[in-house]
């Protein structure tokens, strides 16, 4: 069953949603990766305010190619999310209310988004031209000068995710593969 | 001593297209692979992922798109005939190219100009990471893939002495594969070098990435090593995107070299499910 969410998400959606529930996302969502990250961190640390409002806010961790003419954004799957694990917790706790990646978290940031009602999510890495579908607007928000590594909002429709880590910390990277593993 | 004359042009006009054909295009062996794993797949997740990646792989090559966003930093593994005279600057004409395909064909421009300080980035992908062989011959052959760097910052090397024989190898390859987890989206690709000296294992690694996966290393024991660490590492239970499911790799190249008395290197270079290289001759 998939569930269809629209944004902003609200904090009643995230309870409801449960790791391994396939769902659609629609509305708007930030990218954001790796540089974007140090940056916006380095603003928290010095009590700074930030370039862009994360609150109530999904982060999608991308860098995308570039658009081709006649699309609306370049192919954008997700990039791996554990590097974004130092800089997450701050922005969780700041008021992010999910992120969306690929791959395994740490327990701080698992811990910071129990503490604060979080979600993640797990777009399907390597599957940048089919992502790129659903994402219909593009705009730079900040840190332009990053290239790919900007901070965009897109608009999307039915964005295809999965709930990897759930508000509860429950974890499809920990209950998943030892079902199948015979090692 | 006949040499043959090619242009700086023609390098570069090789070197482009091969990077702008390995990002659209994934290869055959790839393909097949996926296709077969999705029908041998337990997880139903596992499934639905794997189709993914199959439409997702044919949308880039029917819209000339990239297949990943990450389309890497770009390798090139030359091998140079010493009957070739190139008129102009053979390294330059190739770094031209790789400009070109990253500028001209939508690629991501991903490398940053100094890796601890500065960090910006170079704005056309290069430099490349070349490796040249002189061999014998009046052609140029030209390996070229991009790679991304979810999977290669899952890759290891560890300098193994020799008492720690098969059994040695074949547990660094695996607790390899298993640190990497989800990260490096499976269904991955292993690329093993085995022997020469610290730097000529990881070169090795990366070659066997380049490796079509339905080829086997022409030693039989080595060959059966590398069907032994599949089956393995498909029992890890990752599945495809790290879900869950038997698919966690498409495939082990093993690539070796003679080493000295008192070694045996090994390097894995782990690859993603978009394993891109295309190979050409001038």
């Amino acid at each position: 069953m998939t569930k269809k969410i629209t944004l902003p998400i609200t904090d009643e959606a995230i309870r409801d949603l449960k790791a391994g529930d396939s769902v659609l996302l629609t509305g708007t969502i930030l990218t954001g990766r790796d540089a974007a990250h140090k940056r916006l961190f380095e603003l928290i640390e010095q009590g700074k305010e930030l370039p862009v409002d994360i609150k109530g806010e999904l982060i999608y961790y991308v860098g995308p190619a570039p658009a081709k003419e006649g699309y609306a954004v370049g192919p954008a799957g997700p990039t791996s999310s554990y590097r974004m694990d130092k800089y997450a917790p701050a922005l969780l706790d700041l008021g992010l209310k999910g992120m969306i990646g690929k791959g395994a978290r740490n327990q701080a940031v698992i811990d910071a988004m129990v503490r604060n009602g979080c979600v993640y999510f797990a777009a399907i890495g390597g599957a940048a031209a089919l992502i790129a579908k659903s994402i219909k607007k593009e705009e730079i928000l900040c840190y332009e000068d990053l290239g790919t590594e900007a901070v965009r909002r897109y608009t999307v429709e039915d964005f295809p995710c999965i709930v990897a880590i759930d508000c509860e910390g429950n974890n499809v990277y920990e209950t998943e593969p030892v079902k199948y593993r015979t090692i | 001593m006949k040499f043959r004359t090619v242009t700086a042009q023609e390098i570069t006009a090789a070197v482009k297209q091969l990077f702008m054909d390995c990002n659209y295009y994934i290869g055959g062996d790839i393909m097949d692979a996926l296709t077969k794993a999705r029908d041998q797949e337990a997880s139903p997740v596992g499934r639905n992922v794997l189709d993914q990646i199959i439409e997702n792989d044919k949308i880039a090559a029917a819209e000339q798109i990239p297949l990943c966003q990450d389309t890497g930093m770009a390798v090139l593994f030359i091998e140079y005939g010493d009957k070739v005279s190139v008129d102009g600057d053979f390294e330059e004409a190739v770094e031209e190219g790789v400009r070109q395909a990253y500028r001209d064909g939508y690629l991501r421009k991903s490398v940053v100009d100094d890796p601890v300080f500065d960090r910006v980035n170079t704005k056309d992908n290069t430099p490349a990471i070349l490796h040249t062989k002189i061999v014998k011959g009046d052609k140029i052959r030209i390996t070229a893939g991009g790679k991304g760097f979810g999977s290669e910052n899952m890759s290891a090397i560890k300098m193994l002495t020799p008492s720690y024989g098969e059994e040695g190898v074949k547990q660094f390859i695996l607790d390899t594969v298993f640190a990497a987890g989800p990260n490096p989206c499976p269904p991955i690709v292993v690329g093993v070098g085995i022997g020469g000296t610290f730097e000529r294992a990881a070169q090795l690694a990366k070659k066997a990435t380049f490796r079509p996966i339905d080829t086997h290393h022409p030693d039989a024991r080595y060959a059966a090593m590398e069907d032994e660490l599949l089956e393995s590492i498909n029992r890890m239970g990752f599945g495809p995107a790290g879900l869950g499911g038997n698919t966690t790799a498409l495939g082990v190249n093993i690539e070796t070299s003679p080493t000295h008395i008192a070694g045996m290197p090994v390097a894995v270079n782990i690859c993603c499910h978009a394993a891109r290289h295309a190979s050409t001759e001038i």
